[in-house]
């Protein structure tokens, strides 16, 4: 394994009573794109405040290439930062805000406009040196406020949910467009958002973070097919989350009825939670149902209905059918074993992870053969 | 309903409109028109022409330019600092509040309170004979209408930049630091210029002011600088000339409108969008 880039050990902010992080343990590894998601003042931005500089943690280590970075000044430091509200200087026209870090360095004359044109490239607004900020976009500034911060060439890219002012298309096209940046300069970003969408599609790996706490990390596709608690199923795209009770390995009943799953090492009888996704969800005759749900409403979405239901015990379900269903209908569900996820009541990422280790090899065989 | 609506709006501009023309419009045609006008009461341009051709007119223009520039160069030396450490502060307001609590007392008290720490037995060569060095002139001195000129002015310069300060988006200050900038960097190349219009604003409010001091001249300075407030006074009550005081009026306008221009809002940088 590489030298990671960025660590931070048992890092914890307090602020008198307030406990803004605690106990952060997080590592990046060089040219990755790393995403920090979770509800406004759950402390992700006050991680990337420490890793810049911009605040102290109060007790903890935050490495940068092996070395203790916490008394480093935020000047001194070997990363830069894409601010919230961008933070482009109002008295400075696009060119001279690019230049602004490399005029500190006092590099020649000819460098820095080499190296401004370049990122102004980079950001496809090469052609905007002169203007005023005042006379840009949201989008045009969002842009600016990134090649201001590339053209010093960081080794880690900080970036504070920089899409939230945008409108929703822009939003879309300045993911295709950041994800292709990260991959084309080859340098480590730490994102951070609310935007679960913009997590999923963006990131090599994600942090899911509560309270101050990390609750997950790992690849958008585990996180969202596997998440750790109810907090995670719930925030990370949308779930039908019921309680439930595990009946032997690879047996879970919930809903009244007895279901194969894909989940072991859980003792027996022990009330846990099941998770499925409503895009995991098959209508079906009753003939062939798994379950039997009475339709309440539908939304058709574009691209697929979204049904809401309800079973004989009222749970709620949510579906998501590229075919429609009458309102009041009686109608079956049908799903896969590993469609079904199960949850335990407070376990943590290293014991879940532990746990997957004892059966993750015997998984895969068991649903080849079925 | 629409005639009714406008009527209404219209209603509102009466007194401030009044205002305008009984104070602002009336008393500067008034002046204008007093300028043209000699002892006898004949129009002439003399006031002019003796205004531009005497030395005396001329060197006490330069002299009320020269204090006045004075006075706003060390009030604006005392009053960033202090602003900005001001606005430092957990309960800045209140300590603001502490500042500004001196301008609500009349400058004629404070006057007069100085005479007494200046004077001969006062407070001040009280002090200086206690540390050995013994009484000295300072009332009616250049240096002392200086200090207590500015004394009088720091409130109104420290309030527009604290303003200025209050309204600076910290992001700014992180974006600074985070590009490389040290303290003084960023000092020197994001905060003081973003918070210049400030300054502006606490220049004009104590230059043009300080133009036409003319009862501190005479208090605290001794009649020693004779400004052209001084000579405005001296040629309405004492020589009734009133002419001639006009014109000095009138020359104080043009040089307000000046200052006024030159520390006025520029244009942004940068282009507008093609």
């Amino acid at each position: 394994m590489t030298q990671p880039i960025i660590e931070l050990h048992q890092v914890t902010k307090r602020y008198a009573d307030n406990t803004i992080l605690s106990n952060i343990n997080l590592t990046l590894e060089s040219g990755k794109f790393y995403t920090l998601l979770g509800p406004s003042g759950c402390g992700k931005t006050t991680i990337l405040r420490t890793i810049a500089g911009f605040t102290d943690a109060t007790t903890g280590d935050i490495l940068f290439a092996g070395k203790r970075i916490n008394d480093v000044p935020a000047n001194k430091r070997n990363v830069n930062t894409v601010f919230q509200d961008y933070a482009l200087f109002p008295h400075m026209t696009v060119a001279e805000n690019v230049a602004f870090g490399l005029t500190l360095q006092k590099r020649p004359k000819s460098e820095i406009a080499e190296r401004v044109n370049q990122a102004l490239r980079l950001v496809q607004l090469a052609d905007y040196g002169d203007r005023a900020i005042s006379a840009l976009s949201g989008g045009q500034q969002q842009r600016i406020a990134i090649a201001r911060a590339i053209v010093m060439q960081p080794q880690v890219l900080l970036l504070d949910e920089p899409l939230s002012a945008l409108d929703a298309k822009l939003r879309r096209q300045m993911q295709y467009e950041l994800r292709d940046l990260q991959q084309r300069l080859g340098i480590t970003f730490l994102f951070v958002t609310h935007d679960q969408e913009e997590a999923l599609a963006m990131s090599d790996e994600i942090f899911v973070m509560n309270q101050g706490e990390i609750l997950q990390s790992g690849s958008p596709v585990d996180i969202y097919d596997e998440p750790i608690n109810h907090f995670v199923a719930d925030f990370i795209g949308e779930s039908n989350i019921l309680p439930g009770k595990m009946i032997d390995d690879f047996q879970v009943a919930f809903g009244g009825h007895q279901f194969e799953c894909a989940d072991a090492g859980i003792p027996v009888n022990e009330p846990v939670e099941i998770v499925i996704r409503p895009e995991d969800l098959t209508l079906t005759d009753l003939a062939h149902a798994k379950l039997t749900v009475t339709i309440n409403t539908q939304l058709f979405r574009g691209d697929y209905y979204e049904i809401a239901a309800t079973d004989g015990l009222g749970n709620d379900w949510l579906i998501h059918s590229v075919n429609p269903a009458e309102d009041g209908d009686q109608i079956g569900l049908t799903f896969r074993p590993q469609d079904l996820h199960v949850m335990r009541f407070g376990e943590k990422e290293a014991e879940f992870d532990a746990r997957l280790e004892t059966y993750e090899g015997t998984e895969d065989d068991r649903f080849d053969e079925t | 309903m629409i005639a009714l609506t406008k009527r209404k709006t219209w209603l509102y501009f009466i007194p401030y409109g009044l205002w305008l023309a009984l104070f602002v419009i009336a008393p500067v045609a008034l002046i204008i028109y007093q300028s043209f006008f000699d002892l006898g009461h004949h129009f002439t341009l003399a006031n002019y022409s003796t205004y531009f051709a005497s030395a005396t007119y001329l060197k006490m223009t330069v002299n009320s330019v020269w204090y006045a520039l004075l006075i706003t160069l060390f009030t604006g030396l005392i009053s960033y600092p202090t602003a900005y450490f001001l606005h430092q502060l957990k309960h800045r307001q209140f300590w603001l509040l502490l500042v500004i609590l001196p301008t609500w007392i009349n400058i004629l008290l404070k006057a007069y309170a100085f005479i007494g720490i200046f004077s001969q037995a006062g407070l001040a060569n009280q002090f200086l004979t206690f540390i050995g060095i013994g009484p000295q002139q300072i009332l009616f001195t250049n240096a002392s209408f200086i200090f207590v000129a500015t004394y009088i002015q720091i409130p109104f310069m420290i309030l527009p930049i604290f303003n200025a300060l209050d309204d600076l988006n910290p992001a700014f200050i992180n974006a600074s630091r985070d590009l490389g900038a040290s303290n003084w960097q960023t000092f020197r190349r994001v905060i003081f210029p973003l918070t210049l219009p400030g300054v502006k604003a606490g220049v004009q409010a104590v230059f043009i002011p300080s133009l036409s001091l003319f009862m501190l001249t005479r208090l605290i300075g001794g009649n020693k600088v004779i400004t052209l407030g001084t000579a405005i006074e001296e040629h309405f009550l004492t020589t009734m000339n009133w002419g001639m005081g006009s014109t000095i009026g009138v020359v104080l306008i043009i040089a307000m409108i000046i200052v006024m221009t030159l520390t006025g809002d520029q244009k942004p940088k940068g282009g507008a969008p093609r």
